[in-house]
């Protein structure tokens, strides 16, 4: 009888938040949303005519702040899978420093906000994107394949690969081919990147029920994917050089990269046991992140480069 | 006047209290929200002026 009334009085106490900044700022995944502000960018910069530097950073600002918003609602819906993952069990939620609710309104919140800043800001095809962009995230991606298929990171990975195209089209008002392949390169991208995560991790997501490949189709298959994807991928990393928007430079630095990534990917489908076959699925993960980075790295530098020398 | 000197005191017992943590907290939370509007406010204010002139200067040309 005292414990039921004891429950019911914890039930009616007022919660009081006592959440920080820093766990809202946590919320948005800045990791993430770090790549996306540098595939936006790769994508404002590729536009014909790059917009004003303020609206430029204007509507950087509010796609990433819409990828924040996907961080923030993605952390409301996976929060019980999150306190089982040793990788995730730290999040401001399975924490306790913040409520389901709390996450939920600051993301909505953020996500009407970005949305319609980028639509005053640059124009409604850029917003439209970006609204799409989240949605795919949060409910195609979270809510539906996550937890249903081992397909789940190669469709949900549209999600990630969608920046540079919201960029373009907030710059040039269109979308492009030249979008559509730096499209294609994170897309391509993002399996060899999770599945060489989720070989080192394969326990934690079989705990909380993913069907991740490695624990639906085993690690050989998965190792297998991995290689086919890197090595489908390296080609790609080359074609801004080889349709004609980006230089030699480029041209070479991402041949080099992509030979890099898919030595690592075979070293990965070779080594299967034991601490060599850990090894090879990290370095691979780490390489993976390295090799994105550099290629648009590339891409923004000799676009800054090649637009201070027009306008000087 | 007893008993509404015992209202106030009851209600103070009974309102939530927080601790020092929570209220160093609350303020950062006040004051990033703060900072959170002015900016967007300025972002607005100055992507407006931005737009304006270039109008401005396409419609003079």
């Amino acid at each position: 009888m005292s414990d039921a009334s004891f429950v019911i009085e914890e039930s009616r106490a007022p919660r009081v938040p006592v959440a920080a900044p820093s766990d809202y700022f946590a919320l948005l995944k800045p990791r993430v949303m770090s790549l996306v502000i540098f595939t936006a960018l790769a994508g404002i910069l590729m536009a014909p005519t790059p917009p004003h530097p303020v609206i430029g950073f204007a509507s950087l600002l509010a796609i990433a702040v819409g990828a924040g918003a996907s961080g923030a609602l993605n952390m409301w819906y996976e929060s019980d899978i999150d306190a089982i993952m040793s990788r995730t069990k730290r999040r401001p939620i399975p924490a306790g420093r913040l409520s389901r609710e709390e996450a939920l309104a600051f993301g909505l919140v953020l996500s009407f906000l970005a949305v319609l800043t980028l639509g005053l800001v640059a124009n409604w095809l850029a917003a439209g994107l970006l609204a799409f962009t989240i949605f795919f995230y949060v409910v195609i991606y979270t809510m539906w394949l996550k937890r249903s298929t081992p397909l789940n990171i190669v469709i949900g990975g549209a999600a990630g690969a969608l920046p540079p195209i919201v960029g373009f089209a907030a710059a040039a008002g269109e979308v492009s081919l030249s979008s559509f392949v730096l499209f294609a390169i994170i897309f391509m991208w993002t399996p060899p990147h999770f599945w060489s995560l989720a070989l080192l991790k394969s326990d934690d997501y079989g705990r909380a029920g993913v069907p991740m490949l490695p624990n639906v189709a085993g690690p050989d298959r998965t190792r297998l994917e991995i290689m086919l994807y890197a090595l489908a991928l390296a080609p790609i990393g080359v074609l801004p050089y080889a349709m004609g928007f980006a230089s030699l430079a480029y041209g070479l630095i991402s041949s080099v990269c992509g030979i890099g990534l898919a030595a690592c990917a075979v070293a990965t489908y070779r080594e299967r046991e034991g601490e060599a076959a850990k090894h090879a699925a990290r370095r691979l993960f780490w390489f993976s992140i390295i090799y994105l980075f550099t290629l648009f790295l590339v891409l923004v530098v000799e676009r800054v480069l090649h637009l201070t020398a027009f306008t000087s | 006047m007893a008993i509404e000197q015992f209202k106030v005191q009851h209600d103070e017992q009974d309102g939530v209290v927080l601790t020092s943590e929570q209220k160093q907290n609350r303020r950062a939370r006040n004051i990033a929200i703060g900072v959170a509007v002015a900016l967007l406010v300025g972002l607005f204010y100055v992507v407006t002026i931005v737009k304006l002139s270039g109008a401005v200067a396409h419609s003079a040309g």
